[in-house]
């Protein structure tokens, strides 16, 4: 039924979602919520759906079957007469304003500094004032180590400095629900660390809603309250981040930790 | 071979006796020829310039914004003036609208005839915007407006500098097919001052030199902007 179902409204609900790439069915009959300031990571091997689900949810993906509803809105489709029939672009940007994105690649614009990255969308979508946003972006700088970069282009820092940018950026928008899409796959593994502690700090801190995607079982085990084990395009098995991590119950999440615990 | 011998013989007589190179002559007409240079040739090619590459940008970004049947329609014309040459351009608009201002034709055809070359090098440059770009704007909710002005054409265009450059050098050298209108710019006012004093050989070479003096240090500016922008960033 294509309605939120969680008389609390979640933040996120998944309702029969499906993903498909030409023949090629990535998702199926997909169903999950995520209730408000949860933090829920994604494990599983890759090709297992988990980042089409993150670029679903920030509508870099066209969803081909079912429902998405953030805050009860639906994101890209509603139900309406028995047929599905797509939201309009003003909808869905007033729900898309309060997902914030972080992604493996950082996608800083190269072409401004620092600074400019994080204050252009709050103040051209927000409507913020240049003094007001450039405050916040300052006190965002500290809060993620840099607060000497802010003039600085992007090019010029190093992955990690530039990650903790993006983490900066996003944040900047101050989003309801926070995507982690393999923000520290890209980055050398010294400063792994460093942008993992910015992130728990987040996540002490404040409440936003988390969706992470990560091969850090670690970190996932730090901060998550909920571990969801894919394969195939399925959820295989989910519960507290002990529970999967010290007592899986599904052979192939046994399989999975055992293979990424091994190699960290 | 036989053909060609009357071209080299048939040196018109009067003041075309004498050296071959005659510098007091040479001398005495280039401030003529120079006026017409700045006046005519420059003038096209800076204003072509502006067009074409203002329009160019334009029709690469209708081409990707317009949907499909649009998009199709902008393509297939740019594609149409591309392919047709300069000259049945200038020819067309000379004699179908009279009243224009042949200099304003030039302008005209020059802009447009090169704004469909540049589309295809903001085209490019677009594609070469990584899709995590995009990406990352929609994460941020961006418009489209600003999307496009703050993000993809300032990427767009570091890679697109040096080619357009190019074009315009090429739309510089293109310049003397305004003499079939009838513009006196540099190449037909040499060859007027060669028609009326039967000295072709300084007003010509005069005119190939000038356009050698400004092509040249142009490609040399563009060949280093080039440098300087893959170093940038």
């Amino acid at each position: 039924m294509p309605t939120p179902t969680d008389p609390e409204t979640p933040v996120i609900e998944f309702v029969d979602v499906e993903k498909r790439f030409g023949d090629n069915i990535v998702l199926k009959d997909l169903n999950f919520s995520v209730r408000r300031g949860e933090r829920v990571t994604l494990i599983g091997p890759s090709g297992s759906g988990k980042t089409t689900i993150l670029r679903l949810v920030m509508t870099l993906e066209e969803l081909t079957g079912g429902y998405i509803f953030v805050d009860g809105e639906p994101l890209t489709h509603r139900e309406k007469d028995g047929k599905r029939v797509p939201v309009s672009a003003k909808e869905q940007k007033q729900l898309r304003t309060r997902i914030g994105m972080v992604f493996q690649q950082f996608n800083l614009f190269p072409n401004m500094t620092v600074l400019e990255n994080i204050i252009e969308a709050p103040i051209h979508v927000l409507g913020q004032s240049k003094s007001e946003a450039t405050a916040k972006a300052h006190s965002l700088l500290e809060q993620v180590g840099l607060p000497d970069k802010a003039n600085e282009h992007p090019m010029s820092l190093s992955g990690g400095q530039q990650q903790r940018v993006a983490i900066a950026r996003a944040l900047a928008m101050d989003p309801e629900i926070l995507l982690l899409d393999e923000v520290t796959s890209a980055l050398d593994p010294e400063v792994v660390g460093d942008v993992l502690n910015i992130l728990r700090t987040v996540a002490d801190t404040t409440n936003v809603t988390m969706l992470i995607v990560t091969h850090e079982m670690s970190f996932a085990r730090d901060v998550s309250h909920k571990v969801m084990m894919f394969d195939g395009g399925r959820v295989v098995e989910e519960g507290a981040p002990e529970k999967i991590f010290s007592d899986p119950t599904h052979e192939r999440t046994k399989q999975f930790l055992s293979a990424v615990l091994r190699d960290a | 071979m036989i053909t060609l011998t009357p071209l080299l013989t048939a040196q018109p007589a009067g003041d075309s006796s004498g050296p071959i190179w005659n510098w007091e002559f040479a001398v005495e007409i280039f401030p003529e020829i120079l006026t017409a240079f700045i006046q005519v040739t420059l003038l096209v090619t800076v204003v072509g310039t502006i067009i074409a590459a203002i329009l160019g940008l334009v029709i690469a970004i209708l081409i990707r914004v317009l949907p499909t049947p649009l998009a199709l329609i902008v393509r297939w014309a740019a594609n149409f003036i591309r392919m047709t040459p300069i000259v049945v351009q200038l020819l067309v608009l000379y004699y179908g609208f009279t009243w224009m201002d042949p200099l304003l034709i030039g302008f005209i055809v020059f802009g447009i005839h090169y704004a469909t070359y540049m589309s295809e090098v903001y085209r490019a440059g677009i594609e070469s915007v990584p899709k995590g770009q995009w990406e990352a704007t929609k994460a941020l909710s961006m418009s489209a407006g600003r999307t496009w002005r703050r993000v993809v054409i300032p990427q767009a265009l570091r890679s697109t500098i040096p080619s357009l450059g190019n074009y315009a050098i090429s739309m510089f050298k293109d310049t003397p097919f305004l003499f079939v209108i009838s513009v006196a710019e540099m190449v037909r006012v040499a060859q007027t001052i060669g028609a009326q004093t039967f000295r072709y050989t300084e007003a010509i070479t005069i005119a190939g030199l000038i356009f050698l003096a400004a092509s040249y240090p142009t490609a040399l500016l563009i060949n280093r902007l080039e440098k300087r922008l893959a170093y940038a960033n």
